[in-house]
């Protein structure tokens, strides 16, 4: 392959051909509320967690979209429910039950080697 | 010796499978209890409270006084069939004893007994107890009378649902229905066949010998009936009415002071089969408002008992606990639902590791902590308004939540995380402890719960600001001014039903505003529908449980519907025209008239509302 001089960083790069949606399927059908996410941001501003460590919870979507099972496993942890974000979501996602159903099923959707 | 009749088989292998299966089960789960519940039945056995559980099982298993309180009719209708049926055993058993003349009479001489006697009683005692039969049996016909119209139109017994059975159910309910007009037919027959019988069997006995070839139907009534009651006996197990002889037991170790745990163990099943499925706690239950029809308590007790329970029913209910007081058997609605949801969340508890090496916001040291909570940092004013009432009343404060602070756990809990919830609360606990506080004021009835029934906390006292308020009104560290308006108190479940703060709001409210009394409050009060507690409910059938909740609080037509938890002020404040406001707000407003009372005395109700 020819060197243009610039390159991009191996670990952000998503193969989209190994992608696995299954997990966003999964969530997605118990929880269709999630489909109308605009991805404001306003879950993340009034966030409980997110005041004490990082947390990004608009971010969490982005994971969940992108497949990236393992990070976003790390990074569900840190939810403390409080359901701040629920209140101030202007679709009124059920964001609490998207929490508790990916951290229920993402053991099953966790890549192997991981 | 003469050989007794065969028809009484299928009644005493009925009796004998029930009796057998019956031992079993109940050791079963009463070994399944943990050690401390064992100690209790032991040491509790020989006490008061056998005698005190002995009364209970009378006036609830037996009459359902419950029941009667809700509705006469139905309650006569359960207490005619409960109690007309076992006096129907005792006092057979009495009248056996007397007509043979012996203690050791077998339980199918006594059950069958009008097959067996071929003359008239003689005695006034025999005629007294025959008669009683007849009348007792009458009783307990005129119970299965109303049962069948029941199933026809429930409505008529202010029920406006019952709840749908199964096979199980189908096949004793069936063989219940037909135990007892087969009984009176089969004893009827046998009294025009023998011209005796009492006051009701002997003239309905002659009526049937003169149109009917009795001799011929005798023997096929004696075995329908005794059919019918064998059916009965080997359908329990697998219908509802395993509840008849469960709920006695459930009677007893509740007196023992046994409690449902944080666990499924023996004493959680046992409360599961002592459910009746009545479907009382149906119509109290305000998820119908929102058309939601299969996840009230009575259904997640049978889907726990079938063991087909799915996240998306157990999960779905808003722990308002407006259920409980209804149940007819008491039973622990909330908590059983507990022990399925931490059950089916145990395997993804998260350790919140970050709060170890978070942020430290070092405690000051203070007499008072306010602690708002999460849902009150989304109603700025209640922050506000305590900030303000806090500087009226000159206390020194430690605000703990304005900054960086975990969740108070509650919360998780509620969809039973209870072992992460463990985590924040050791992380807040430790915080509360080093600050040297004797009192912690919270806004939210959900955190309130939490601090006061889960935390550790030897030597402070958990207050909702309600109860601060009235403490500091009391001690007259707060100006007093009644407002002209008329206000609706919302109870918060979390305040009401959960801690049972019922008083404290309203005699607060009382000084500042006149409140109204109405149909639907303190234990019958409704949910605003924002509850946390439940994670499957969409925000539009939210909206309709608060709706409906609004038009009662609406057509009392108050200036201000009050509330005292954050969340129910968020969830009403959506709603419609009617101002919203927290007690600690009316509070801090009415303070705040008076101070300025000389440059405006006169304001309208529209400005003072205006105002808030």
């Amino acid at each position: 392959m020819k060197n243009f001089g610039y390159t991009i960083i191996k670990q952000r790069t998503i193969d989209y051909d190994q992608f696995d949606g299954r997990l966003l399927n999964e969530v997605l059908e118990m929880e269709p509320s999630f489909k109308v996410c605009l991805s404001c941001g306003g879950c993340t501003a009034t966030c409980s967690a997110g005041d004490l460590v990082s947390f990004n919870v608009r971010r969490m979507n982005l994971l969940l979209r992108r497949g990236e099972t393992v990070e976003l496993e790390s990074e569900i942890k840190k939810c403390m429910l409080c359901g701040k974000c629920m209140l101030v979501c202007p679709r009124g996602i059920n964001l609490r039950n998207v929490i508790m159903l990916i951290k229920k099923s993402i053991s099953k959707y966790k890549p192997v080697n991981s | 010796m003469d050989f007794p009749p065969s028809f009484i088989l299928p009644f005493t292998i009925g009796l004998l499978f029930i009796s057998v299966f019956l031992v079993i089960i109940i050791g079963i789960w009463i070994s399944g209890l943990s050690r401390i519940d064992k100690s209790r039945i032991i040491h509790s056995i020989f006490t008061r409270k056998s005698l005190l559980a002995i009364r209970e099982t009378f006036m609830e298993a037996l009459l359902h006084r419950k029941i009667f309180r809700k509705n006469p009719v139905l309650g006569y209708m359960h207490m005619s069939l409960a109690f007309g049926w076992f006096l129907l055993i005792v006092v057979g058993h009495i009248d056996a004893v007397n007509h043979y003349q012996t203690f050791s009479v077998p339980a199918y001489k006594a059950i069958f007994m009008r097959y067996f006697i071929t003359e008239a009683a003689t005695t006034i005692s025999g005629k007294i107890l025959a008669a009683s039969m007849d009348l007792l049996l009458l009783f307990v016909l005129s119970g299965v009378m109303l049962a069948y119209f029941k199933r026809l139109n429930s409505r008529i017994f202010g029920m406006r649902k019952t709840t749908k059975l199964k096979m199980g159910d189908r096949i004793a309910l069936s063989a219940l229905w037909l135990i007892f007009p087969l009984r009176f037919l089969a004893e009827s027959v046998s009294a025009g066949i023998h011209h005796n019988g009492s006051i009701i069997s002997q003239p309905t006995g002659q009526l049937l010998a003169s149109i009917l070839p009795v001799q011929t139907i005798q023997m096929p009534l004696w075995w329908a009936y005794s059919g019918a009651l064998g059916l009965f006996f080997v359908a329990l197990p697998v219908s509802r009415y395993m509840h008849i002889p469960v709920e006695v037991i459930m009677i007893f170790l509740r007196k023992y002071g046994i409690k449902v745990q944080k666990r499924i163990d023996g004493y959680s099943r046992i409360q599961v089969y002592s459910c009746s499925r009545c479907g009382i706690c149906l119509d109290s239950c305000q998820m119908t408002h929102a058309a939601i029809k299969d996840t009230q308590s009575v259904y997640v007790l049978k889907h726990i008992r079938n063991k087909n329970l799915t996240d998306e029913k157990l999960f779905n209910c808003l722990l308002c606990g407006r259920c409980q007081p209804d149940c007819p058997v008491g039973l622990e609605l909330n908590n059983l639902r507990m022990t399925q949801r931490i059950e089916s969340t145990k395997e993804y508890n998260s350790s919140y590791e970050y709060l170890k090496n978070g942020p430290v916001v070092v405690s000051p040291q203070t007499e008072v902590i306010y602690f708002a909570g999460c849902m009150t940092h989304l109603t700025p004013a209640i922050i506000k308004s305590m900030k303000e009432i806090f500087t009226v009343a000159g206390v020194k404060y430690w605000f703990m939540d304005e900054d960086k602070t975990a969740c108070c756990g509650r919360p998780l809990m509620q969809v039973g995380q209870y072992e992460a919830a463990k985590k924040l609360i050791e992380h807040n606990r430790e915080r509360i402890m080093a600050s040297g506080a004797k009192k912690l004021v919270v806004s939210c009835p959900i955190c309130y719960k939490v601090f006061n029934e889960d935390y550790a906390l030897p030597g402070i006292s958990v207050q909702h600001h309600s109860e601060y308020l009235l403490e500091l009104m009391a001690d007259k560290r707060l100006p007093v001014n009644k407002l002209p308006l008329r206000v609706v108190y919302h109870d918060p479940c979390e305040l009401g039903r959960g801690s049972g703060i019922y008083h404290q709001p309203r005699l607060l409210l009382d000084e500042y505003a006149e409140v109204i009394p109405i149909k639907n409050e303190k234990e019958a009060a409704f949910c605003c529908g924002g509850s946390l507690a439940n994670i499957k409910i969409q925000m539009s059938e939210r909206n309709q449980i608060r709706d409906k909740a609004m038009d009662e609080y609406l057509s009392y037509q108050p200036d201000v519907l009050a509330t005292a938890c954050p969340l129910c002020k968020k969830t009403f404040a959506k709603s419609r025209d009617l101002p919203v406001h927290d007690i600690a707000e009316i509070v801090c407003m009415a303070i705040r008239q008076k101070n300025t009372v000389i440059s405006d005395k006169t304001k309208t109700k529209k400005e003072l509302i205006m105002e808030l």
